[in-house]
């Protein structure tokens, strides 16, 4: 699981690339706070070929990213 | 992708670009100055000077286009449930970090979307700012590579999120009930304006479209260097795109490197100006727009970030640090550009924001 929440642009997004990048997971967790940041890693985790689902949490958001 | 998704997923985008274009061609014909329409940098300056933070007597006035694009960008944020009251990512670094990208800005005389607006004139000098722009968001795209982060924010009380469109709402009312106790420019681009309302309501609009949109001069260059994203890219392309031929349209598209309007052409000195503004604007996570559009959605840190631009304003023209335009003075073109001062400030502020950086970077352990 990894935790971006608080961490501004573009930053979430940098370490699920850099997550995908090392061992190309088939699955990965990812936890949120910002719409910003959702869309931003759902655009990058969809030009990798991985599907995303988002699931909401009160004011948090849990990506789970597929290949 | 069929041309029906790409438009889904990049109409808002696009659609936003050409409202701010539009938007900054409409405030330049109704008396905001030339290449002007927009200017976060040249707006807060101006709002300094009408606090009598800072005594430039041609830069002197509130700018409802800054109280609309917060205010905007919070009714966007609090429509879309996206309104979060946060804080707490280094704000004194990014108190720094907002002057300096103002000296640099100041020093190139714009902001990175004033940038775009002035390539859409035919403003040839601007091209040494946008690949100094570029040298800059380079920079800084290799140190988040590295893992740079200011940390992060935390969610606060509702109230911190709210105080600074507060403070905007009440610039507009000093501004629209007790003038008198602002300073006003009586020559100069701040005596020049396009009427109140329809500059707040250009900046409500602009700060929906972009809160919504996400729009980011920076952010635009930088997701195309580290992620192969050209979402944002789509955004500054459209307004150069709109304002350009905005201007042809109007007869108002003068491409040259001469006696263009509030520019200079000391080259160098732009292209590190703005590679300044670049690298800060990455460090900050945005642009100077995309920091009032933050702020408007309820971030203190991107608040703070802004009143730190002001106050570097402040100290530009304190410190007689920001460009002055090229200008003919008794029938001889004599170019302008910054002191000697100013281009201390630029090489100081490139070694503050190193320092930021480096403070800033994993330590070895946690990289790992």
């Amino acid at each position: 699981m990894i935790d971006t929440r608080g961490l501004s642009c573009p930053i979430p997004v940098v370490m699920v690339q850099k997550a995908l990048k090392n061992g190309a997971p088939a699955s990965l967790e990812v936890l949120a706070d910002a719409q910003v940041a959702v869309e931003n890693i759902t655009r990058f985790a969809r030009s990798q070929g991985y599907q995303v689902a988002v699931a909401e949490d009160g004011s948090d958001f849990t990506l789970t990213l597929t290949k | 992708m069929n041309k029906q998704n790409w438009l889904r997923e990049h109409g808002l985008i696009l659609l936003t670009g050409v409202v701010v274009g539009i938007a900054a061609l409409a405030l330049t014909a109704l008396g905001n100055p030339k290449n002007m329409g927009f200017c976060i940098a040249c707006f807060e300056r101006d709002i300094a000077g009408a606090l009598g933070f800072h005594s430039a007597a041609k830069v002197q006035y509130i700018r409802p286009e800054i109280i609309g694009i917060v205010l905007g960008a919070m009714v966007a944020a609090l429509a879309a449930k996206e309104f979060k009251a946060k804080a707490g990512s280094s704000p004194a670094c990014r108190f720094v970090v907002g002057l300096f990208v103002m000296i640099g800005a100041l020093v190139f005389l714009g902001c990175p979307l004033r940038m775009v607006i002035r390539l859409g004139g035919g403003d040839l000098t601007a091209v040494a700012g946008l690949l100094g722009f570029l040298a800059g968001i380079l920079v800084g795209v290799v140190f988040l590579k590295k893992g740079f982060s200011l940390g992060r924010a935390y969610p606060v009380p509702t109230g911190e999120g709210f105080m600074f469109p507060g403070v905007m709402a009440v610039l507009l009312v000093l501004l629209a009930v007790f003038p008198a106790l602002l300073k006003f420019s009586e020559e100069g681009p701040g005596s020049m304006h396009a009427p109140l309302a329809v500059s707040l309501i250009a900046g409500l609009a602009v700060g929906v479209m972009a809160q919504r949109s996400r729009l980011c001069m920076a952010g635009g260059l930088r997701d195309v260097f580290l992620l192969r994203d050209f979402n944002l890219l789509l955004g500054f392309l459209a307004i150069w795109i709109t304002v350009t031929i905005g201007n042809l349209i109007l007869g108002n598209y003068n491409l040259s490197a001469v006696s263009q309007p509030i520019a200079h052409s000391q080259y160098l000195w732009s292209f590190l100006g703005m590679a300044l503004a670049g690298w800060g604007s990455i460090l900050l996570g945005g642009c100077p727009l995309r920091q009032l559009i933050l702020a408007g959605e309820g971030s203190g840190d991107a608040a703070v970030t802004v009143l730190g631009m002001i106050v570097g304003a402040a100290v530009a023209h304190n410190f007689g640090l920001a460009g002055n335009a090229d200008s003919v003075v008794d029938g001889v073109y004599k170019v302008g550009g910054t002191s000697p001062a100013g281009m201390a400030a630029v090489v100081f502020g490139f070694l503050v924001l190193l320092a930021v950086t480096v403070t800033h970077l994993p330590r070895k352990e946690a990289a790992q």
